[in-house]
């Protein structure tokens, strides 16, 4: 779990996201990636691997390692530490592969 | 600056194309557009600084404190390239170069080509593979990944925090988390005893260097607040309920200690991010001070490819203000290159800058030294995950390399291994390194992944959304 430090954390300052996480409501900041959103919800874990089914969350943070992919707004296997979160997006947490048309 | 919303604002064509906006490309890309060049900067992130320099301009951060004066020199530099002539794309993924300067590049799911007269690639570093047991799992993450969170997001990482590892950067992020007032449960330190013995020839040439006085500063802050377990020699993280809850370790003859983690922040230096360049048919070459591969570049930074110059940490570790004065020249040279000056006068403003290079250089060679990771964590135990895309072990590389595997391409075949997302970039260093160990040659002997566009995924959907001409598509089409 992360927190955010009380200077980041002024709600009069900085503009509250709302998206759907897995289908149900959640919030970020702007300025957020959909992957430091889901860290500072608490949700450790984005996906489960194609390989062996072992849960992986963001690992580096820049767009190089690949294991923060999600389901953003219906497209699969998206880099969620390098797409910035939207108003209304919905994210979903990826189940092993890619799914074809997805 | 000019900024680039979308695909269609693009020219067809760029006197220089910069990728990568760190100190480097920053750099390189303002002065280059100082001397008159139409410039294009590429960057993957959605506002300029690379990571030195993450979310510079947008931090959620006020108290400059926290981050320290260090990263908030970054300022100067975005502020420098928000006045330029440059234009800035964003959020762009380039995927593609080839030796005629042809740039394939992604935004939001489209694609475009683009042509440049010279290609400065300023693609930077990555953190050095840590392949321990249980460094997939969730809670586990880069110290790099980590102070990302606290620069673009103000995150700082709650219960039982502890830092493994060796080099600056890990010490730098425990001393911003000790200024935000989270300082970590502990560090435990991976750096190699022997490496003080090997780096105290360098140490008068650092002593004279600028990172004396802020290096020493940090580490005092630091170890005044943590706790620092010195000497560690193994390590494995393990999980309950899948996520990091507790890691082990071993310091020299002692019976292997535990101790309670939430989340666990590995670092073991950076390297060169090489896969742009690599691709493009740069050569590259062995470090074996630093342990990496790294392109061969001259003293502008061009590579074996004509047209293509590498500078910045992408071209070899130096760090941030070596990066920038390295991306100067690149900028220097290119206007000198296509006309904009006589190489007289190149030579004249580089003079200063290379001046300013050496002082920095200085100091470096004995962080090298110093931070040099050691062989046992730069070779994955048999347990842990070597790559993380394929989920091959380490017990997977050494029965391979036995077989008499020569080179890391042949490894790619019989394991899959370097063949997921990341392209190799978190387990190219250590399949190298494995078959290197396994057959008693030096990495310089075994070689790299041999790396192919495009270097970042990309869907067909994309590929097929690039603007053709009538004689593009009659090259495939059956009439």
């Amino acid at each position: 779990m992360f927190q955010r430090l009380p200077d980041a954390d002024d709600a009069a300052r900085r503009t509250g996201i709302r998206f759907t996480l897995d289908g149900l409501p959640a919030q970020g900041f702007a300025g957020d990636t959909v992957a430091a959103a889901l860290l500072a919800l608490g949700r450790d874990t984005c996906r489960q691997t194609a390989i062996s089914g072992s849960p992986r969350g963001p690992y580096c943070m820049m767009g190089v390692c690949f294991d923060c992919l999600v389901v953003i707004d219906g497209v699969g296997n998206r880099q969620g530490c390098l797409v910035r979160l939207r108003e209304g997006m919905v994210v979903e947490t990826q189940a092993g592969k890619r799914e074809v048309g997805r | 600056m000019t900024r680039l919303d979308q695909l269609n604002d693009l020219k067809p064509i760029y006197d220089v194309v910069v990728v990568g906006a760190g100190p480097a490309g920053m750099a390189a890309a303002t002065e280059a557009s100082a001397h008159g060049l139409e410039v294009l900067l590429v960057d993957e992130a959605a506002s300029p600084g690379g990571q030195i320099f993450r979310a510079i301009t947008e931090t959620p951060l006020h108290d400059r404190r926290v981050l320290g004066e260090d990263y908030w020199k970054g300022r100067a530099a975005a502020e420098t390239l928000l006045a330029s002539g440059v234009h800035y794309l964003p959020g762009a993924t380039v995927w593609h170069l080839d030796p005629v300067l042809q740039f394939g590049l992604s935004v939001e799911g489209r694609a475009a080509a683009v042509t440049a007269r010279r290609a400065v690639l300023a693609t930077g570093a990555l953190e050095r593979p840590f392949p321990v047991k249980g460094w997939t799992l969730p809670g586990v993450m880069s110290a790099g990944a980590a102070q990302t969170l606290l620069k673009a997001s103000g995150l700082v990482p709650q219960g039982r925090v502890v830092l493994a590892g060796t080099g600056p950067l890990l010490w730098l992020l425990a001393s911003q988390y000790v200024a935000a007032g989270h300082p970590p449960a502990a560090i435990l330190d991976t750096t190699a005893t022997g490496n003080w013995r090997r780096a105290v020839g360098a140490l008068p040439a650092f002593l004279r260097s600028p990172y004396v006085a802020k290096g020493l500063r940090l580490l005092l802050r630091v170890r005044r607040a943590v706790r620092v377990v010195s000497g560690v020699i193994e390590l494995s993280i393990e999980a309950g309920d899948g996520s990091a809850t507790e890691i082990a370790f071993r310091r020299g003859d002692r019976p292997m200690e535990r101790m309670a983690a939430d989340h666990v922040l590995l670092h073991q230096g950076v390297t060169p991010n090489v896969n742009l360049a690599s691709a493009a048919g740069c050569a590259l070459e062995w470090n074996e001070t630093q342990a990496c591969f790294r392109p061969r570049t001259d003293a502008w930074g061009r590579s074996s490819v004509a047209g293509i110059a590498i500078t910045g940490d992408g071209s070899g570790i130096g760090g941030a203000e070596i990066a920038a004065l390295r991306g100067q020249l690149a900028g220097i040279d290119a206007a000198c290159e296509l006309g904009r000056m006589a190489p007289e006068v190149r030579d004249g403003l580089a003079a200063s800058v290379r001046a300013r290079i050496a002082a920095y250089d200085r100091g470096r060679h004995f962080l090298d030294l110093l931070y040099r990771p050691a062989d046992h964590f730069r070779l994955p135990h048999d347990e842990a995950l070597a790559c993380r895309c394929e989920e091959v072990t380490g017990r997977h590389l050494r029965e391979v390399a036995a077989l008499g595997v020569p080179g890391p391409n042949q490894m790619k075949s019989m394991l899959r291994c370097g063949m997921g997302p990341c392209q190799g970039r978190l387990c190219g260093l250590t399949v190298a390194e494995v078959i290197a160990a396994e057959r008693g040659v030096s990495p310089a002997e075994v070689g790299y992944y041999r790396l192919r566009s495009p270097v970042k995924p990309v869907t067909l959907a994309e590929i097929a959304s690039m603007p053709r001409e009538e004689r593009d598509e009659k090259a495939v089409l059956r009439v």
